[in-house]
């Protein structure tokens, strides 16, 4: 489903990414696994179109979609440190992405009650983004991207920066999270048990 | 760090008593007898009866006033527009020229006024001159730098990656611009707009140049009025009709953007451009920021070297003489000019780098009095040169008080104008100044003076230098203050070329464009020099930390 072939990343004369190819099958949750400066993040970008790769392509569903600008993908990311909207309060950044789609007041307000509700978010829904304990920003980002169901769902080391129960509880909820929604998933992380907890498959770089 | 230091624990180390008042005496007497009682007498002149109905119900008030505001309006949305890409392009990417561009893009708002009302002169067609396109047009130009500086500082600590997180949630560029960064901006974006609203609804020197008498600002109404007509009552009432104006403004904007500030951790840094869109953005935006930036310069030294639609050094070759033809003479001298503008400047230079450096000395050691005269010293900043200039030309003529026939009293001026700039340039860097530094001195065998001089005084030293840049710069374009203080015979710079620029026939206008020339180079040199020993002090101060 989505498949990215032979792609080469290089800044300058460092070469990122050497002829990497990786394919996520519908539905299907997998783990990126490597050391710090592999290249993983740099692969979510290109494919989310936030990187123009030097060589390669990214297709979706057998759609060419490597000149495809981000916003047309329907590839959501959930970025290390969150990239919460810091002048929209917490149902409005999960609303944001349903805004954009061009979603109407009512079925955006249900759909983020849903989410709200599914990530036990409900007494936050008019607080101020930037008073969130860590755990409840990292929920917040992880249903605003969940919020217009996209096709693949990019998670880059979306846990780190917990402490150590908060975190296996997170990854427990964030695993049945995805399973309930059913979305396809791709989880860069240098953890290996956070790996094996979370997807179905690890792949290495 | 240490917390807050205990009066008495700090009392062995305490410097002498009488340092701070001593330091504090020649600012605080200066800003008293040159700003106070002047602006006090502006003051008294207004509470007169039926000085403010008089003037107020003057015919063509309204007019003035009207297109003082509109003008002021149209000049600020019309930079915020201009300005918003290079901001972006200079906060955002790393690319080739970066460098001179910033600077290409910052130098015009340094410039003197008079140098870009006379580059525009130049520029636009004669039938353009007079009317509020010219004004308008030479305000943008001349505050494009305010919305690059001070949306561009805010741009580049917007981390990429919430733009980054609205396109994967589907945001097109529109979007993105309209729900994500604009409200990410709108506390740089106010602030920009105030700064271009206030610099435009004050302008002087370029709107007395290109508006003329057709066209008069406020501040151009009030020089007309009190150095033509003789109606120094009405002058007065005027510019305190203004203050009261900009202080409202002021208010205002504060209000606002108090309501709307965020805060950022970390800045993205800023990087080369990959994506082809982007890379064609960086080379259009570039190119065209570069030329809008540059052409009425270069095209106002170009001009001074056109005589009768050939290329010909005729004015510059007759600068020096006073005579256009043999028994014609100009009554302004050119050259003299230059050495008198000279001479103000480095008066100017040394009166407020002395006067801000004890100021501000005196502001860092005297942690509870000292914002007094914080606040007092910035009040010349926000005051219009031409209140500044009306005030001294009223107070300054009685006997025993009778300075106006003084040389000095025109470089004191301008010292009075350039001095809050030093204040604000050193004040930061006295506060960054670790007390374990004084500590270390201390243990050392410094005594609490010694080591003081040691350490806050040294540390000022080469900034200082800088400022003195800064201030000569800005004697030597003063502009508003000098034109009520100049005597005939002895002009500044500004004042020859807004003379020569009045003039019919084309040799003194050529010569307008080519002493234009002069203070553009000068001015450009004095600055680049300064902000280099601004930086590469900044440099030493980063290596140490």
């Amino acid at each position: 489903m989505l498949a990215a072939n032979e792609i080469t990343v290089t800044f300058g004369d460092r070469t990122v990414l050497d002829h990497v190819s990786l394919e996520v099958a519908r539905g299907e949750v997998v783990a990126l696994l490597g050391p710090s400066g592999s290249g993983k993040s740099t692969l979510l970008r290109v494919i989310a179109g936030l990187l123009v790769a030097d060589s390669g392509t990214v297709s979706l569903d057998g759609r060419d979609i490597t000149e495809w600008p981000s916003h047309r993908r329907n590839v959501g990311m959930v970025f290390q440190d969150e990239q919460l909207f810091p002048h929209l309060t917490v149902a409005q950044n999960i609303a944001f992405g349903l805004r954009m789609h061009g979603v109407d007041r009512a079925a955006t307000s249900a759909r983020v009650q849903e989410l709200m509700h599914l990530a036990g978010l409900e007494s936050l829904t008019n607080h101020d983004v930037t008073k969130l304990s860590g755990g409840e920003a990292k929920r917040v980002a992880l249903v605003r991207s969940l919020a217009p169901r996209p096709a693949v769902l990019l998670l880059d080391e979306p846990l780190t920066g917990l402490d150590r129960e908060l975190h296996d509880r997170l990854a427990i909820e964030l695993a049945a999270l995805l399973r309930a929604t059913g979305t396809t998933a791709l989880l860069v992380t240098h953890d290996v048990d956070e790996a094996t907890s979370i997807a179905d498959r690890i792949e290495r770089l | 760090m240490a917390g807050p230091v205990d009066r008495d624990r700090a009392a062995l180390n305490r410097r002498p008593s009488w340092l701070e008042p001593a330091l504090a005496a020649a600012p605080a007497i200066g800003l008293a007898l040159f700003y106070m009682w002047p602006l006090g007498t502006l003051l008294a002149r207004v509470v007169q009866p039926g000085s403010v109905s008089e003037a107020l119900g003057s015919a063509g008030l309204g007019g003035v006033l009207w297109f003082t505001l509109w003008q002021a309006l149209a000049s600020t949305a019309l930079t915020m527009v201009v300005g918003f890409a290079p901001a972006y392009l200079l906060a955002r990417f790393r690319f080739r020229g970066r460098g001179a561009l910033l600077a290409i893009v910052t130098v015009p708002f340094m410039l003197p006024t008079v140098v870009v009302g006379a580059a525009f002169l130049a520029l636009l067609p004669s039938g353009w001159h007079g009317t509020a396109l010219a004004v308008i047009v030479a305000h943008v130009f001349f505050n494009v730098a305010v919305v690059v500086r001070l949306v561009g500082a805010m741009w580049a600590v917007l981390p990429t990656d919430l733009t980054a997180a609205a396109r994967t949630l589907g945001a097109s560029p529109g979007q993105l611009l309209r729900f994500v960064v604009l409200p990410l901006l709108r506390p740089a974006l106010w602030a920009a707009a105030t700064v271009v609203f206030l610099f435009t609804f004050t302008s002087f020197g370029a709107a007395k140049l290109l508006g003329g008498s057709a066209n008069p600002t406020l501040e151009v109404e009030i020089a007309r009025r009190a150095t033509q007509l003789g109606d120094v009552d009405g002058a007065a009432v005027l510019s305190l009709l203004q203050l009261l104006i900009l202080g409202v403004v002021v208010w205002w904007s504060s209000r606002w953007q108090r309501r709307a500030s965020l805060q950022f951790g970390s800045g993205a840094a800023a990087r080369v451009a990959r994506a082809r869109h982007e890379r064609r953005f960086v080379a259009i935006a570039g190119v065209s920021t570069a030329l809008l930036m540059s052409v009425p310069l270069v095209v106002l030294i170009s001009r001074s070297f056109r005589l009768g639609g050939r290329w010909s050094a005729n004015a510059w070759r007759t600068l020096g003489s006073s005579e256009v033809r043999p028994g014609v003479s100009l009554g302004i001298d050119p050259l003299a000019s230059i050495t008198l503008s000279l001479k103000y400047a480095v008066v100017a230079a040394v009166v407020s780098v002395t006067i801000g450096a004890c100021a501000a000395l005196a502001i860092a050691a005297a942690r509870r009095h000292g914002a007094l005269l914080d606040v007092g010293m910035m009040l010349p900043l926000g005051t219009s040169a031409v209140t500044i200039g009306l005030g001294m030309l009223i107070t300054f003529d009685t006997a025993p008080f009778d300075w106006r026939s003084s040389w000095w009293l025109i470089p004191l001026g301008h010292a009075l104008v350039a001095t809050p700039f030093v204040v604000r340039a050193l004040l930061p860097l006295l506060r960054s100044i670790p007390a374990d530094q004084r500590a270390a001195a201390a243990t050392l065998g410094a005594s609490p003076l010694r080591a003081w001089l040691a350490v806050d005084v040294r540390h000022i030293l080469r900034p200082l230098a800088a400022s003195a840049g800064l201030a000569a710069a800005i004697s030597l374009g003063e502009f508003g203050a000098t034109t009520f203080l100049t005597r005939a015979g002895s002009e500044t710079m500004p004042i020859a070329i807004s003379r020569l620029l009045g003039r019919a026939g084309e040799i003194p206008r050529a010569q307008g464009f080519a002493l234009a020339t002069i203070l553009l180079v000068t001015t450009a040199c004095i600055i680049g020099i300064a902000s280099t020993a601004a930086q590469s002090t900044g440099g030493a101060r980063a290596r140490r930390e």
